[in-house]
């Protein structure tokens, strides 16, 4: 069949062309995904015999093969939860006012323009503000605190702009409908906006947890430290991650430690894997229910 | 009172780049009072840890630049040819599982890569190129530059798709072939948006950490080779980091001075690529 299509084609030179540049993309395509396979098979033929029960519940060690991801699952989890704290509600807040109650002014665009510059500023640099701020001036320590404020801010521009669409998404006749029935303009905020523009919102939340998940730079600059034997006690506790751990173990020169590494890549990419699958669900759930 | 929390909850964006601004301006002042600016932009060497110091950024900033451009030199052609071949060549099926498919090297955590740079492809690389060092900004360049692609790909295809009908049947009214329309109308009107998208890749190449600081290596030198090993301005954040170096020294005020140069020069980038990504979106309207 191709050969049919490709010598119809042919007749003339600009469809050859035109068949030259899509072949040229195809393979560019294909190169990337193989890469992504490449990358994905290489993880998991190093990582795979190293994961088993051990691994998963025991604490780092200088034996590659006594060693285990405890603390960092659990730090990484506190830290998921800390953040959803500190940052689903300021980036709903914030969403809300430029969407819902924003003047059209110079000042509202400043703050766009911020959203938009911040989510562009390379996150080593919040980890220089969280060290500086809360490590060093509000005196939080190198603690989950610290860490997970850090993250928040890091990850609060991602989490405004995907409200932002949620709420942007829902038409105007609900706005007008509340309007009409007396509503004032916070009832229409909490009884219609916030619930219909949710599991929108929420998508969005899952994809940058999704991000600050996978993002050591910032908890390293901050100083996390990647030799903890214990489990977080509270919120002022030291702490560690997976990334940090899984970078701990990659930059040392042994083959067993970098299979250690292997491993706790593994376990990030399936704990990426399940959220974006929640993302999904969310998304595909969301779409059928509400029907304009 | 509930217009005023939405009101607070707004302005933590702002609040954010002041701390930004004042954290990395107020340690950089202290770093200026210790080394002079000339020494800082003028001496070719950056040895804060030696006996001998020497506080010349540049070594770190060609580091920088050099893998940002072994990834954009991956990025931007195989990107755009991508976005091409997604908004005026793939059928609506193929795109639909194509554009996830791609986006998942978006998603893939930086720690990831910088493993893959390190154990997968610099050893690959070594059977090609003998001489190719253990650290290299070869390989993270090449890692980067695929996790930057899907990001060029899709903001350049919102380019393309941005461009209105009339142009394109202008042109094959005119007897373009499609290769023609795409390469002397198409491109050049979606021009603005492309840059834009090239821009932003670069700052997130500039600003990217773990992979360098994995795989690129922890020597400053001012060097274009990208055989040897190198260091960034992002992996000597990581590096002083990482050590205990104790707060109030010189070498620890360094780490502030290099992110002030990092923020500025991300900075620059980010506000170009807003403004032509703004000018562009009014102009496609």
């Amino acid at each position: 069949m191709t050969t049919i299509a490709l010598s119809s084609l042919g007749r003339t030179r600009r469809h050859w062309g035109e068949t030259i540049f899509k072949l040229c993309a195809i393979s560019l395509i294909t190169l990337a995904l193989l890469l992504l396979a490449a990358l994905l098979i290489n993880v998991t033929m190093d990582g795979l015999p190293r994961l088993s029960w051990q691994f998963l519940t025991s604490f780092p060690s200088r034996f590659a093969e006594k060693a285990g991801i405890y603390s960092a699952l659990v730090g990484s989890a506190y830290l998921m939860v800390l953040i959803g704290i500190f940052s689903i509600p300021l980036g709903i807040g914030a969403a809300i006012y430029l969407e819902e109650y924003a003047p059209n002014n110079r000042f509202t665009r400043f703050i766009e323009l911020n959203i938009a510059n911040l989510a562009g500023v390379p996150s080593v640099i919040y980890g220089i503000l969280g060290l500086e701020l809360f490590v060093r001036i509000a005196n939080f320590e190198r603690s989950l605190l610290s860490g997970a404020l850090t993250m928040s801010l890091l990850i609060l521009p991602v989490i405004i702009i995907a409200s932002r669409e949620a709420v942007k998404s829902i038409p105007g006749s609900i706005r007008e409908a509340a309007l009409a029935l007396g509503a004032t303009k916070s009832q229409i905020v909490f009884t219609q906006i916030i619930p219909i523009a949710f599991p929108g919102i929420l998508t969005g939340c899952i994809l940058a947890f999704s991000r600050a998940i996978g993002e050591a730079a910032p908890l390293i600059t901050l100083g996390a430290l990647t030799y903890i034997p214990f489990l977080p006690d509270g919120v002022f506790s030291p702490f560690t991650v997976l990334p940090i751990q899984a970078f701990n173990w990659v930059s040392r020169p042994q083959d067993s430690f970098h299979q250690n590494a292997a491993a706790a890549i593994l376990v990030l990419l399936i704990v990426l894997l399940l959220l974006n699958s929640a993302a999904i669900w969310l998304r595909y759930k969301f779409q059928r229910r509400f029907n304009w | 009172m509930i217009h005023g929390i939405f009101f607070l909850c707004g302005c933590v964006s702002i609040v954010t780049t002041l701390g930004i601004i004042y954290v990395l301006a107020s340690e950089t002042i202290n770093f200026l009072s210790e080394v002079s600016l000339g020494q800082f932009l003028l001496d070719s060497q950056w040895t804060p840890l030696f006996t001998d110091k020497h506080f010349g950024i540049w070594p770190l900033v060609c580091g920088t630049f050099l893998t940002a451009l072994i990834a954009i030199a991956v990025a931007v052609p195989a990107g755009l040819i991508i976005a091409i071949y997604l908004s005026e060549f793939a059928h609506e099926n193929v795109r639909r599982v194509l554009k996830p498919l791609l986006e998942i090297l978006a998603g893939i955590p930086t720690i990831v890569y910088g493993y893959f740079a390190l154990l997968f492809l610099t050893p690959l690389l070594q059977n090609f190129i003998p001489n190719l060092a253990g650290f290299n900004a070869l390989s993270p360049g090449i890692v980067m530059g695929i996790m930057i692609l899907p990001m060029v790909a899709s903001l350049s295809e919102d380019a393309l798709y941005g461009v209105s009908r009339s142009l394109r049947e202008a042109s094959y009214a005119l007897g373009s072939s499609r290769l023609q329309m795409i390469w002397r109308v198409l491109v050049p009107a979606a021009l603005g948006g492309i840059t834009a998208s090239f821009i932003l890749a670069a700052s997130r190449a500039v600003g990217e950490t773990m992979i360098v600081a994995i795989a690129a290596g922890q020597q400053p030198r001012l060097t274009l080779n990208p055989l040897q090993a190198v260091e960034t301005m992002t992996a000597y954040i990581v590096q002083i980091s990482l050590g205990d170096t104790p707060h109030g020294t010189i070498e620890y005020s360094t780490i502030f001075a290099v992110g002030a140069m990092l923020f500025l020069i991300t900075l620059c980038l980010n506000f170009i690529s807003i403004k032509l990504r703004e000018k562009y979106r009014t102009v496609a309207v």
